[in-house]
């Protein structure tokens, strides 16, 4: 009762004219930048703000929320109508997302993807609201072995994301995780597979080089190739009815769209983890569990609406344990702490009883935001399906254009463009062997937070890995992955055993 | 297409074990105290990307995957010859970023590509040509304040900058 009372006062200070204006503001600058390739929610969050500076801390932080809010609906206009993600938590989408663009149902894909939002970013904010210390108690338990077990576990879904070439989506899973560790070595900071002691590599490899290069330029060359280079997009139309009856339909969803939830809230708690596991492990699983996986990655919506909500369920989560024990979850949450920190806040659990207005303000801000980027999402529908009716002979020269500044601008740095540039046409090369390509940038993405954990858990161990089968949760995490792992190779060994049979 | 999955199976082989040396020139075992080198990490999975290319092999082999039965053509020369002029264009594009910059590379590709490969009219194509790095530069160096490359253009930005800041 005492919680409803402290968000009813939330919710008084989150309509004031100011905060709602800066939530009505904050949506709509963040739905832009997420839908920008090469932005996301981390580059809207830094770069504004300064100007929150201007108006009191809560004010501020209920502006930034918006951003992040905005920018976590946005990143799925790019995945789907553009096949570039715009973020890393938006790459899950553009696997079913972009296909049914192609197919002239991207109205019912951005419909999906901001309905699934606002369910996954709803449900992130009422367990917000419910469970936020206890939550945290648990997140906090997660050392090196858990975080590891949960990366492999995500990997394993990666296999189950593939095609039936098991072979080929391991390859896919270990190259991306190669590249990964293109850099300096995390623990001795040495230089590690600097290829041709090119400076560009000591930074790493940017996931988005990797993503942009084979979902931008590869995507583009094959659509160029299987079209023999005329081709309309896509010959989506969009009505108030249309989207009406699209949000009716989506009513069968539910399945996906509770999984990604309550999995990309959980997910999006422990620390360092945020949003993207989040969504590429709600799409994994979605497409485990589905009685047609063979569907996914062909424009099932369920592909689209998994990692949506789970995304945006973890970008809520993520802001849990930066409120109540100061570590953010994810790069966004990092850039709020620091705000908070400017602002003369400091975030932990005395946040909730030095400075209550703030916080619940904060909380019942979301709830707006949530609403407010859905609303603003399904009303630029029938502007992004405008740029979709452009003659593809238009369209194609400004997605390269905006592959190439997409590529430059998160390093500055000319030499991942040219990478880019190589990784879409090697990526358009192996996908018309049947390569699958979306564990590789999975894995890219994942790779970083993997490694550390597994060496500081041998660490600990003394270089047995019995750690990750001792404790608790870690174990559970195995077992499910080596579940996860086994099934595929197990169902393609039945087929080539029915195969034979068959045949004799 | 059968050729074509030997052929990238090799390839991939070959870089795998490049890759299996690159991460050996950091410590690939156990290091009392400090536990797995550096190269260990990329070392083993470069091993798994190499056991994955022999099982490819195998399996081309054996016939058993879709690409190893096809008799289809890898690439046909209509699609080499898109392939090549939208790759070649970017490939340009890119390498004009680094002489004129953004704003000299950006209206010559679209150029290229609206006139000459689209057919489109000189009117869209100079407007296109114009509005595209007009908008790329409100959008990405006023508004958002990240620097694009200008090449040798670079001091004409000057006065703009004057203006803005």
């Amino acid at each position: 009762m005492e919680i409803l009372s402290l968000l009813l006062n939330g919710f008084a200070i989150a309509f004031e004219p100011l905060n709602l204006a800066l939530i009505i503001f904050g949506c709509a600058v963040g739905l832009f930048i997420g839908a920008m390739p090469g932005l996301g929610s981390v580059n809207g969050v830094a770069i504004l703000l300064p100007m929150t500076f201007l108006v009191p801390p809560t004010s501020a932080i209920i502006f930034l929320g918006a951003i992040y809010y905005g920018a976590m609906y946005g990143g799925a206009i790019s995945s789907i109508m553009l096949g570039i993600p715009g973020a890393s938590t938006a790459v899950a989408t553009t696997f079913d997302g972009r296909p049914m663009a192609l197919q002239g149902k991207a109205d019912k894909a951005l419909v999906a993807a901001a309905a699934a939002s606002f369910v996954g970013g709803s449900i992130g904010v009422v367990l917000f609201t419910l469970f936020a210390p206890p939550l945290a108690d648990i997140a906090l338990g997660f050392g090196a072995p858990e975080i590891f077990a949960l990366m492999l576990m995500a990997f394993a879904t990666f296999v189950g994301l593939g095609g039936d070439d098991v072979a080929k989506t391991l390859f896919s899973i270990f190259i991306g995780l190669v590249f990964g560790a293109v850099g300096l070595d995390i623990i001795s900071g040495e230089p590690r597979l600097i290829f041709g002691d090119i400076p560009g590599f000591f930074h790493g490899i940017n996931f988005l080089v990797l993503a942009i290069g084979i979902y931008g330029i590869g995507e583009m060359l094959w659509t160029i190739e299987i079209s023999k280079g005329n081709v309309v997009v896509s010959q989506a139309s969009v009505s108030v009815r249309r989207i009406w009856e699209n949000l009716v339909e989506l009513t069968r969803t539910w399945k996906a769209m509770l999984l990604g939830s309550f999995l990309g809230y959980f997910v999006g708690i422990l620390p360092a983890a945020g949003a993207t596991p989040g969504s590429l492990m709600a799409y994994g699983f979605a497409k485990q569990m589905a009685k047609d996986p063979e569907t996914y990655g062909k424009g099932n919506i369920n592909g689209v609406v998994a990692p949506e909500s789970a995304n945006n369920a973890a970008s809520t989560g993520a802001m849990l344990p930066m409120l109540t024990l100061g570590i953010p979850g994810s790069p966004t949450t990092a850039i709020l702490l620091g705000g908070m920190v400017i602002w003369g806040l400091e975030p932990g659990p005395m946040v909730f009883i030095d400075h209550p207005d703030f916080v619940w303000g904060f909380i019942a801000s979301l709830y707006a935001a949530n609403l407010f980027s859905l609303l603003i999402n399904i009303a630029f529908i029938p502007a992004f399906i405008w740029v979709l009716k452009l003659p593809f002979t238009i369209l194609a020269p400004v997605i390269f254009i905006l592959c190439i500044v997409g590529g430059f601008v998160p390093t500055l740095d000319m030499h991942d463009v040219w990478l880019m540039l190589i990784f879409g046409i090697v990526g358009y090369l192996m996908r018309k062997l049947d390569y699958p390509m979306a564990p590789a940038v999975l894995a890219i993405v994942l790779g970083p937070l993997a490694e550390p954990a597994l060496r500081q858990s041998l660490l600990i161990s003394g270089g047995s890995f019995s750690i990750f089968f001792t404790r608790p949760f870690s174990s559970v995490f195995m077992f499910i992955a080596i579940a996860l792992l086994v099934l595929p190779l197990g169902k393609q060994a039945l087929d080539a055993r029915r195969r034979k049979t068959e045949r004799t | 297409m059968r050729m074509a999955e030997l052929v990238m199976a090799v390839v991939m082989a070959v870089f795998s074990l490049y890759l299996m040396w690159k991460s050996a020139e950091l410590p690939i075992g156990w290091i009392p105290g400090e536990g797995p080198g550096g190269g260990a990490w990329p070392f083993w999975l470069a091993t798994g990307m190499l056991l994955c290319c022999i099982a490819t092999v195998y399996r081309w082999a054996r016939r058993l995957t879709p690409e190893s039965r096809s008799e289809d053509v890898y690439m046909d020369s209509r699609a080499f010859k898109l392939f090549l002029l939208n790759a070649g264009a970017l490939a340009a594009m890119i390498g004009l970023f680094h002489i004129v910059g953004a704003y000299g590379a950006i209206p010559a590709f679209l150029i290229f590509y609206l006139r000459f490969m689209g057919g489109h009219s000189w009117r869209l194509t100079g407007t296109f040509a114009v509005v595209t790095p007009v908008i790329t530069f409100l959008f990405f160096e006023i508004a958002l304040q990240k620097t694009l490359p200008k090449g040798f253009t670079d001091p004409w930005f000057e006065p703009i900058f004057d203006f803005f800041y």
